[in-house]
């Protein structure tokens, strides 16, 4: 059991997201930097896919009622266990009573906390994710609060043993943050209406470094730049869209869906976020700035590839140091 | 059906493909078209969801598992070939209360079709919908089938608010609220049927393909 003692109501219990129902207009949820949860949970022991905490608000604390391996990822973060420092992308055990303290991230936007065992919230349409839009799934439908109490599930996993725990280097897989005065890069495929846009607006686009707005959650983020307009007026019947879609409504201003977006919506789109550099959006915090680059589909397979690579090693290392200790 | 539209293709990132077979106006004939071409998309290995929409279909899958063009191919190749189901979905009795304080905008609605409230009334309950697609919130059904002199414009500003089981209309499509959230439709009735269930699977009371009727309990002045 963990109990939550400082809190933001944006903070949730997510796992890997929710899929089979976007037909029922359901839609994904899930942690935004997917690959962090699924690096800490292997390192703590979990499958890839348990249950965790997204940390989007801080100072996060909770304290821990029972002996638990645990690790923090995602945004750099401070992080102590009472008075002891927690290293990201580490494995550590909490002593029952120890308070877990997330401070403001020195970069990045959201940290995720994985516990061996996994939160355990009850299965809501095959995912222990919360649904903050719909109010459904993760803990209680709702977002974290101070008082809460959170079970983790039973585990035949043993308490880790060795001294100061173990982590992973992640570094070839997320590179260096960026500079704080720097754009944050992500790679897009073009999209149905791409072609619609006038040549001026498609070069902006790609040239521009475009501001999150203070209009940014779960669901997408509202970018601010120059207007991107089309050549002719597009009435779109409402079509499917995915986490990671660029579309211009009328105001020429982009907004990039996200984990918690509607499954259909009507605006033009100009471009796709590739699914491998999601977790980029995730670490980047309102006010920073985003650019746009041209990929191919190859090269987005391409890097997909080489996550599930990293976490398939990961895994086999992982469970190498179970076995050690 | 004998000419197939040729759909367009295009890429929402890696993992999804949307077929868009729309023309200037919503067709029923390539609506059927979408619904069977989905159901066999879904049986394709790799692929992982498909996400009907209005006269377009968006195909959700590993890339991993199945390269993006060999999953274009396959969608092409059933869209020519598939044959449209006819029967395949069931139908929904929506009792609904029209018009009074559940119904607000029904007055302003006749006014705008110039009928009296009792033929507007008339016309919504008497057509047979079609859930065409089930998307953007959770259960929420767009439907085909509206009589045309009762297809009003969005409201300029959507209400913040629009109750749970209002029955509504915007632009030429008719819809029923599935939870309370912010709408630019126009609300002219309530029904207490649930639309959706997070608790049940499937989650949401209609699937596309589904016929919809809107039975009169009461008209309200």
């Amino acid at each position: 059991m963990i109990e939550i003692l400082s809190t933001g109501a944006v903070n949730s219990v997510q796992d890997l997201g929710r899929t089979g129902y976007l037909d029922a207009g359901v839609g994904r949820s899930g942690m935004m930097d997917a690959p962090a949860l699924e690096i800490a949970n292997l390192l703590v022991g979990n499958d890839k896919g348990a249950a965790g905490i997204e940390v989007a608000l801080f100072p996060f604390r909770l304290r821990f009622e029972a002996d638990t391996v645990f690790a923090v990822a995602g945004a750099d973060c401070p992080a102590k266990l009472d008075d002891r420092q927690v290293p990201g992308w580490w494995a550590m055990t909490a002593k029952a009573g120890e308070v877990l303290t997330l401070g403001l991230p020195r970069s990045g936007a959201r940290a995720v906390i994985a516990f061996q065992g996994g939160i355990d919230v009850p299965l809501v349409l095959g995912s222990r994710s919360t649904d903050l839009k719909s109010v459904f799934g993760g803990f209680e439908g709702r977002g974290l609060n101070r008082g809460d109490r959170l079970s983790l599930a039973e585990t035949s996993r043993r308490v880790l043993r060795m001294e100061g725990g173990y982590g992973a280097d992640v570094s070839a897989l997320r590179g260096p943050a960026a500079a704080k005065d720097e754009a944050i890069v992500l790679r897009v495929l073009p999209s149905a209406e791409y072609a619609v846009f006038t040549g001026e607006a498609r070069s902006k686009f790609h040239e521009t470094d475009w501001l999150i707005t203070n209009d940014a959650n779960r669901m997408g983020y509202r970018l601010s730049g120059p207007d991107l307009a089309l050549t002719r007026k597009l009435e779109l019947f409402s079509h499917g869209i995915m986490p990671g879609t660029v579309q211009v409504p009328p105001n020429g201003q982009p907004i990039i869906q996200l984990a918690e977006a509607n499954t259909c919506g009507g605006y033009p789109k100009i471009a796709n976020v590739i699914e491998a550099d999601l977790w980029r959006l995730a670490q980047a915090p309102v006010g920073a700035r985003l650019r746009f680059e041209a990929t191919t589909r190859d090269t987005a397979i391409e890097v997909l590839q080489q996550q599930r690579t990293f976490m398939a090693e990961l895994a086999a290392a992982a469970a190498l140091m179970r076995g050690w200790n | 059906m004998t000419d197939v539209v040729s759909p367009r293709l295009s890429s929402e990132g890696a993992g999804a493909i949307l077929l868009d077979a729309a023309g200037p106006v919503f067709s029923d004939d390539i609506q059927s078209r979408i619904w069977a071409v989905a159901a066999r998309m879904l049986k394709v290995d790799g692929v992982a969801e498909t996400v009907p929409g209005m006269n377009n279909l968006m195909i959700v899958f590993d890339p991993l598992a199945i390269p993006p063009g060999e999953v274009e191919q396959q969608l092409l190749h059933i869209w020519q070939t598939v044959v449209p189901d006819a029967v395949a979905g069931r139908d929904v009795d929506i009792p609904v209360v029209y018009g009074g304080p559940d119904g607000e905008d029904l007055a302003a609605l006749a006014d705008h079709a110039g009928l009296t409230v009792e033929e507007v009334v008339r016309r919504h309950s008497q057509a047979v919908y079609s859930v065409a697609a089930v998307g953007a919130m959770p259960g929420f059904v767009y439907l085909s089938g509206l009589d045309p002199a009762l297809a009003m414009p969005r409201r300029a500003v959507p209400r913040m608010k629009v109750e749970i089981g209002s029955v509504i209309i915007g632009g030429a499509q008719a819809g029923i609220m599935p939870c309370t959230a912010p709408s630019g439709w126009h609300i002219i009735g309530k029904t207490k049927v649930p639309l959706f269930d997070s608790l049940r699977d499937p989650p949401s009371a209609c699937k596309p393909g589904d016929r919809i009727r809107f039975r009169v309990i009461e008209v309200q002045a």
